[in-house]
């Protein structure tokens, strides 16, 4: 469910590349990238998904939470999409209004999506480059331990912390983050082991620079490339992970939402003809996880430039 | 090789007891215990209940025991929620459901997500590229606990033509919907992820020198351009192998198939102890052993790597 | 059923309208009504989950209980009216004192395995289920049938063996009781109280459960038992009744999401299932004779927790009684469940036997009095617009709880200003919660254990285990303890639902019903029983 290692790492040997040919890499990833109409298609998409989550709120005739008493029970031909009633997207089966559900869901899920990815890359990249700077023995036992850690079954230990901890957005993020940092720390051990070696590096630690320092300021910028490409590859798995952890009913408390909750809600009502009720968060869905897949593979190509 | 296989079976048991030791203190963190129901239970009730599990002992005595009938009678006590049974039976019971139907959905997802994606790089920019692209990112996208009702309104209620739900011993037309629901999205990853490994070793120098010689085109793929690009589906393997064990709580919602995923969630919820760490050793030394023959097919495969 | 029986039943109707009957076909019709039966005699329903025994002294739950009384026969069944009827047990005398009961048993009935039922097996199994060896959780339904040294036996202070009940002979059962239970004979349609056949216990162990071990002695026998997924039983040839026996063969299957059992029941593969909440008025109108909401001995309730550690905010009664008033049970019932349960303004379920509803005047209200007066409540408590009041409401993980929860928190916001946050717990972390006093306002549901009103109306006693709101009030303890041997209870009932009403320790809110979809061709269901106690043997299917 993660984004492929392989292919994820092609980016590190690509911006060693650009580094020896001594051109702006940056430069021409930005040219490749708009060059590559899927991918701009998509951040356009996202930009407007996004714009959606912030402002569609003041567009909402209802609160998130405010139940149409009047509406209620009689879903069917009261409830539907509507500009007049101003439920534009009609109501839930509680009889909340599903546009501004809507909007709170796309928020909380890309909330979830973003902030499970930065957890996990920052995660990641900092254990994985301290891993690969020290090498030797202190490498060896830290990337065992992500062997260890690899081996165990994450999704029935976040269950497990979901239902002993109780649910919460913070519990969430961590389960989430805790379970994808694994891959990233691989990643960025592996291009710190060839960066190490640079004259730069070899220069800073010839004249007593910090450990940390090096690690900060020479080995994590250099990691950028790799770090954003995996990132955006992780943000589409979070949300779909945290869609699952709704259909378990461990996901975030009512009256909040998000995307994954009002989907399983939908799908339970599907078979009664209430089709909006999981059509607009479905489409929301799979835009936002399009969007990221595309923009993803986008930039990998952009900053991978080896013909595909 | 045979020391790398060593080694990373002495990680193993380390990594199991770990596990164990987790899971059983989670477990024990929680609020609720395996016995509360609406009705609570007098106080002489529960005290009854808990001596016959041997949960009136002190919290370290009971992780040895529990560790040491593991280990030396491969012994994982009784179920507390299932009052008949012990926590081999539920094993015995579920976990040949959720290997078999994991097992074809992993046949499937494989087979299908790699012919496709190299049919698609072969054809790289035409309808057939275009639509096998589309076919892995809708499939991606599509949250099995939507596909696996609809494929249920469709194939049972509309179209009458198979079972809507059930093992019945995994008959055939037990299996279709629930591989079908659990195999779409890894063969989706692996179809992308073969297509642009694919690409990828197409326009190697030694694939163009193959060409140029030129070898039939199918010959090229199957014999120089297959195996490189295997390497980054069979590291993406692990993984979703995992993914489909745990997967399995969805297809045993929908389907009510037994398997071990339904008894899982069910034990987490109802604070079944010995389920849930039975359950949880099982997939865990499932998965260490999978990445374990994962990581051997790899160095077969590229003799470039050295463990 | 095989295509060869199929053919012989259709070969055994055609010859019995060629020929005027000559070969009696023992299931062409039903022997009392008459009525064509069809050749397919098979019962296949929904379970929601998989019931934790089937064992008969550790089951614990009600769908465990439908399965264990189609496998065991009890001393009495109930009719379909939920009156007795004779079981095992013909008949029984009771000494003066109220505490003697002596049963006498039939000498036909049998096990599976063709052993006679005797009194013995009743004692075996009774006090099986009481001993500490067996550590039973339903073992304190032998102490609430107030059996001698019950307490004593589950506490192990004495041995098993001094359990009061005792088999003379073969057929006569003594029981001695410690208190006079008026209800105690309906008792013995439960579960727990039925018979054991010890050889096998004793051969097999805790396997003794599994099919092929199992020896029952009700009109099925365990056949097929494949946990999570579906549990097969047929007809016991050896069972007393066995000729008036119709249906062959009946199957639970565990489906544990609503919405799949109704699409696998509309494809005609289920006889019986659960109506998802909301969809009653719907399916009835499309479907008028499968759809089918009749009283369930539940109340569904909020408890406000009353303990001196509480919040401050819900010890003042007008506040609790004004969030109370505010609730429009009517939207409640009609909108958001529409499933023919009724708006409750008593915690005693309207429909309990020898109940009468009291008039507690929020009942006869409108909705706008009612908020009006609810708003005045709040505004004298000292809550308003620019000092609102805030609450905790949590309720367990449930698509229904949840939209009862959401449209409550609503109407209090509406019609209050109250902002209340939920909290939605998972079922054990919510069963701790509550019984720790860790809450301010809790979701709560009873089911009634007999038909009668103190099985709810004891959970208002100061000492009840079950009184999570730890509501305390020596009259409604005095009411209730009179109740217990008093000729007109009802006045104490009364008594004690006003108070509820006045001192709103508890909002009820709505009494369940049990909405179910029947195949339009399955009779003989019990929809007057009030516990819904149903049993296969009485079922039938006719022909379409």
């Amino acid at each position: 469910m993660f984004p492929n290692r392989a292919a994820v790492e092609g980016v590190g040997d690509a911006m060693e590349l650009a580094e020896v040919k001594g051109r702006s890499l940056w430069a021409d990833a930005r040219t490749r990238f708009f060059r590559n109409k899927a991918a701009v298609i998509s951040l356009i998409m996202l930009i407007m998904v996004a714009g959606f989550a912030l402002f569609g709120g003041v567009f909402a005739q209802y609160e998130n939470d405010f139940v149409d008493f009047s509406l209620i029970g009689s879903n069917a031909y009261k409830g539907v999409p509507s500009v007049e009633t101003g439920h534009y997207f009609g109501t839930d089966s509680n009889g909340r209004d599903l546009f501004a559900r809507t909007v709170q869901g796309t928020g909380i899920s890309l909330m979830v999506g973003v902030v499970g990815a930065l957890v996990a890359v920052i995660v990641g990249t900092l254990y994985g480059a301290t891993a690969g700077y020290y090498g030797g023995r202190v490498d060896g036992l830290m990337m065992r331990i992500v062997d260890v850690l690899m081996s165990i079954p994450f999704m029935f230990v976040l269950i497990l912390m979901l239902v002993i901890f109780g649910r919460s957005i913070f519990m969430l993020f961590l389960g989430i983050g805790l379970i994808s940092w694994l891959d990233m720390a691989r990643i960025a051990r592996g291009q710190t082991l060839t960066i190490k070696n640079k004259e730069f590096v070899e220069v800073a630690v010839a004249t007593g620079v910090h450990p940390v320092k090096i690690i900060l300021r020479h080995i994590v910028p250099n990691l950028l490339g790799i770090v954003i490409v995996y990132a955006t590859l992780l943000v589409p798995n979070m949300i779909i992970f945290e869609s699952f952890i709704s259909f378990l009913g461990l996901g975030v408390q009512e009256p909040a939402t998000s995307l994954g909750a009002l989907i399983n809600e939908g799908s339970r009502t599907m078979q009664f003809g209430y089709y909006w009720q999981i059509a607009y968060p479905l489409f929301f869905f799979v835009v936002t996880i399009f969007a990221f897949f595309f923009v993803g593979d986008g930039l990998r190509d952009a900053l991978d430039p080896k013909d595909r | 090789m045979l020391s790398f296989v060593a080694r990373r079976l002495a990680v193993a048991i380390p990594t199991l007891l770990i596990l164990v030791v987790l899971s059983f203190v989670l477990m024990y963190s929680a609020p609720g215990g395996p016995f509360n129901s609406e009705r609570p239970l007098p106080p002489e009730v529960l005290a009854n209940i808990e001596a016959k599990y041997g949960l009136d002992q002190p919290f370290w005595k009971q992780i040895v025991n529990y560790v040491v009938g593991v280990v030396t009678q491969f012994d994982f006590g009784p179920s507390f929620q299932y009052k008949d049974r012990t926590v081999n039976d539920v094993i015995a019971q579920g976990f040949p459901v959720t290997l078999t139907y994991g097992f074809w959905s992993f046949v499937v997802a494989v087979t299908v997500g790699v012919s496709l994606g190299v049919a698609a790089a072969i054809k790289q920019n035409t309808w057939l590229d275009y639509l096998a692209v589309g076919i892995s990112i809708g499939a991606q996208v599509l949250p099995n606990f939507v596909m696996a009702p609809i494929l249920l309104l469709v194939f049972t209620l509309w179209l009458g033509w198979l079972p809507g739900g059930g093992w019945e011993g995994g008959q055939w037309n037990y299996l279709i919907m629930p591989v079908i629901a659990l195999s779409t999205s890894y063969m989706a990853s692996i179809a992308r992820i073969t297509r642009s490994s694919m690409l990828e070793v197409l326009n190697t120098n030694f694939i163009r020198t193959a060409q140029a010689k030129g070898l039939p085109m199918r010959r090229v793929i199957w014999r120089h351009a297959m195996k490189p690009t295997i390497l980054p589906v069979l590291s993406y393997l692990g993984p979703a192998f995992v993914g489909m064990i745990t997967g399995s709580v969805i297809i045993d919602v929908f389907f009510s198939t037994g398997g071990i995923g339904q008894f899982f969630v069910n034990s987490a919820f109802n604070r079944d102890y010995s389920v849930i760490m039975g359950i949880t050793i099982l997939v865990g030394t499932l998965t260490i052993l999978f990445n374990l023959v994962v990581d051997i097919l790899y160095a077969w495969i590229d003799p470039k790597i050295r463990y | 059923m095989t295509l060869r029986t199929k053919l012989l039943a259709s070969t055994a109707a055609l010859l019995i309208a060629g020929t005027g009957a000559v070969f009696a076909d023992a299931h062409a019709t039903h022997p009392e009504t008459g009525e064509p039966l069809a050749s397919d005699q098979t019962f296949v329903y929904r379970d929601l989950d998989e019931s934790p025994s089937i064992d008969p002294g550790l089951a614990e739950d009600s769908a465990g209980g439908d399965i264990l009384r189609d496998l065991f026969e009890g001393l009495y069944n109930q009719d379909p009216a939920g009156n007795l009827a004779p079981g095992v047990a013909l008949s029984h005398t009771v000494s003066d004192d109220n505490l003697v009961y002596t049963f006498t048993l039939r000498n036909d009935a049998k096990w599976s395995n063709g052993d006679t039922v005797t009194a013995g097996d009743f004692e075996y199994a009774w006090k099986r289920a009481a001993s500490p060896e067996l550590a039973s959780p339903y073992s304190w339904f032998i102490e609430i049938m107030a059996l001698e040294n019950a307490s004593e036996v589950i506490s192990g202070d004495v041995m098993p063996a001094d359990l009061g009940v005792t088999a003379i002979d073969d057929t006569t059962l003594e029981v001695r009781l410690t208190q006079p239970l008026p209800y105690f004979p309906l008792m013995l349609t439960h579960f727990t109280t039925f018979p054991v056949h010890q050889a096998t216990v004793d051969e097999f162990g805790s396997d003794w459960t599994k099919p092929g071990n199992m020896v029952s002695n009700g009109a099925y026998m365990l056949t097929e038992h494949v946990p999570q997924e579906k549990l097969v039983r047929a007809r016991n040839e050896m069972y007393w009744d066995n000729e008036n026996t119709i249906l062959e063969e009946v199957t639970s299957l565990v489906i544990s999401d609503e919405n799949v059992a109704l699409t696998r029941y509309l494809a005609g593969e289920l006889d019986r299932t659960h109506v998802p909440a909301g969809q009653f008025p719907r399916l009835s109108e499309e479907f008028p004779d499968q759809a089918v909401s009749v009283p369930e001995a539940c109340s569904y309730y909020y408890m406000f927790n009353l303990r001196d550690a509480a919040s401050e905010d819900v010890q003042d009664p007008n506040v609790r009684k004004a969030l109370s008033l505010a609730i429009d049970r009517d939207i409640i019932v009609e909108n958001v469940l529409a499933g023919g349960q009724k708006a409750a303004y008593t915690f005693t379920h309207w429909a309990t036997a020898g109940f009468e509803t009291p008039d507690i005047p929020m009942a006869t209200m409108t909705q706008e009095d009612r908020n009006a007066m609810a708003a005045e409540l709040m505004a004298e408590a000292g809550y308003g617009a620019d000092n609102p009041l805030e609450i905790d409401l949590v309720y367990n993980t449930s698509e229904s709880h949840k939209s009862v929860a959401v449209a409550v928190s609503q109407m209090w916001k509406q019609t209050l200003g109250v902002e209340t946050v939920l909290a939605n717990q998972e079922w054990q972390t919510f069963l701790e919660a509550r019984s720790n006093g860790d809450y301010e306002v809790a979701r709560g549901g009873w089911c009634a254990d007999y038909n009668e009103a103190s099985t709810f109306l004891d959970l208002m006693q100061s000492e009840s285990g079950y009184n999570d709101s730890k509501y305390v009030n020596s009259e409604v303890d005095a009411l209730l303890e009179e109740a217990k041997t008093s000729d007109n209870a009802q006045a104490n009932y009364d008594r004690v639902e006003e108070f509820i009403a006045q001192d709103t320790p508890i909002i009820p809110i709505y009494h369940y019903a049990s909405v179910y979809m029947y195949a339009e061709n399955l009779e003989g269901w019990p929809f007057e029983n009030f516990q819904q106690q149903w049993y296969s043997k009485d079922l039938f299917k006719i022909a379409e």
